[in-house]
């Protein structure tokens, strides 16, 4: 019972049979944050510290985390670097396409604030939560796949304490 | 060839349309010539049977003081192992050079950098088109005098 051990301890199971019982609150969430899928694109140098995490070293597919070529398949967002203002439109038309529920982390000081354009970048957009809402800041000039975790990590946190009803009332 | 023979030479060729060489600076050698003599200058350089430069390395737009803009060409031989470097100018009220994409094919995209973020003309390009920023950008924002809009698209521009 593989799946079963990341369960929640909450989450009981009878000695000698293949029933549990939950709430579905638990499952919902389990299920949603074992199974991050994510928008498989990158945007500058932060994008590289991206695409460590998820090779073999990292391996990010651990955490049920893989990229999809597709929006409409995906559950997260990862806006991994410098978002400029031609790429930003394209940016909302992505997170327009993915279904809810959708989250979105903002990786490294550019898609932050707009990093080392802050200022003369007259062409970098100062911050993706202009654009689309963010979840998740992870900072860093580029942050280590380590600290992309932890972000991914929090991020689970976020789901797991969610309540349907409260995302519906 | 050193950039002083192939000065020389140039010289030669064409009589008027070329400054003075300067050389002994931190940076290549170089030349100014005149803008409506570049495309010229150009195929001589390229089709001449003792310079062949076949490549064009570089070719960029300058923000060159308050009146002029510049046009800057680095040229490499592969063939005979040699490079030099010339620049031209043309004034801000009126930045049209000839094209040189004719010349060598590699310019088409140089020129239309330049011209996207330095604003140059380059007369006679088949396909002259912003190639960094969106189509509907304002300006051309590596002019000194640029000045950053508020909004683009409804997006905030500024910190
Ligand atoms: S935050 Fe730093 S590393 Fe990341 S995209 Fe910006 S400049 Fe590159």
């Amino acid at each position: 019972m593989g799946l079963l051990n990341k369960l929640d301890a909450r989450i009981e199971q009878f000695e000698s049979g293949n029933i549990i019982i939950t709430s579905a609150d638990k499952l919902m969430n389990w299920s949603r944050l074992s199974s991050m899928w994510q928008v498989f694109f990158g945007l500058a140098c932060c994008a590289i510290e991206m695409m460590a995490a998820s090779a073999s070293h990292y391996d990010l597919d651990r955490f049920g985390i893989i990229p999809r070529p597709s929006p409409r398949h995906c559950d997260i967002i990862l806006i991994s670097g410098t978002v400029t203002l031609k790429m930003a439109s394209r940016i909302k038309r992505l997170w327009d396409q993915m279904p809810e529920p959708k989250y979105c982390l903002s990786m490294g000081s550019c898609a932050n604030s707009g990093g080392p354009y802050w200022e003369h970048g007259y062409h970098v957009l100062k911050g993706v939560d202009r654009v689309i809402p963010v979840d998740v800041y992870i900072p860093g000039c580029p942050p280590r796949p380590e600290a992309l975790i932890e972000g991914l990590l929090k991020l689970q946190e976020k789901i797991r304490n969610q309540s349907l009803a409260k995302i519906t009332a | 060839m050193e950039t002083a023979e192939i000065y020389e030479k140039l010289k030669k060729t064409f009589t008027e349309g070329i400054g003075e060489l300067k050389t002994n600076l931190p940076v290549n050698p170089f030349f100014f010539v005149d803008a409506d003599k570049v495309n010229a200058i150009c195929c001589f350089l390229r089709d001449e049977e003792s310079l062949q430069f076949d490549n064009l390395s570089c070719l960029s737009g300058v923000d060159y003081d308050k009146d002029n803009l510049a046009v800057v060409y680095h040229l490499y031989s592969y063939t005979l192992n040699h490079q030099l470097v010339i620049k031209t100018t043309v004034p801000k009220t009126n930045p049209v050079v000839r094209t040189v994409s004719d010349v060598w094919v590699a310019a088409e995209w140089h020129e239309r950098e330049a011209f996207d973020l330095i604003g140059v003309n380059f007369e006679g390009h088949p396909d002259l088109r912003r190639i960094l920023l969106p189509e509907d950008w304002e300006g051309h924002p590596l002019r000194k005098d640029y000045k950053v809009p508020d909004f683009y698209n409804g997006m905030k521009v500024p910190y």
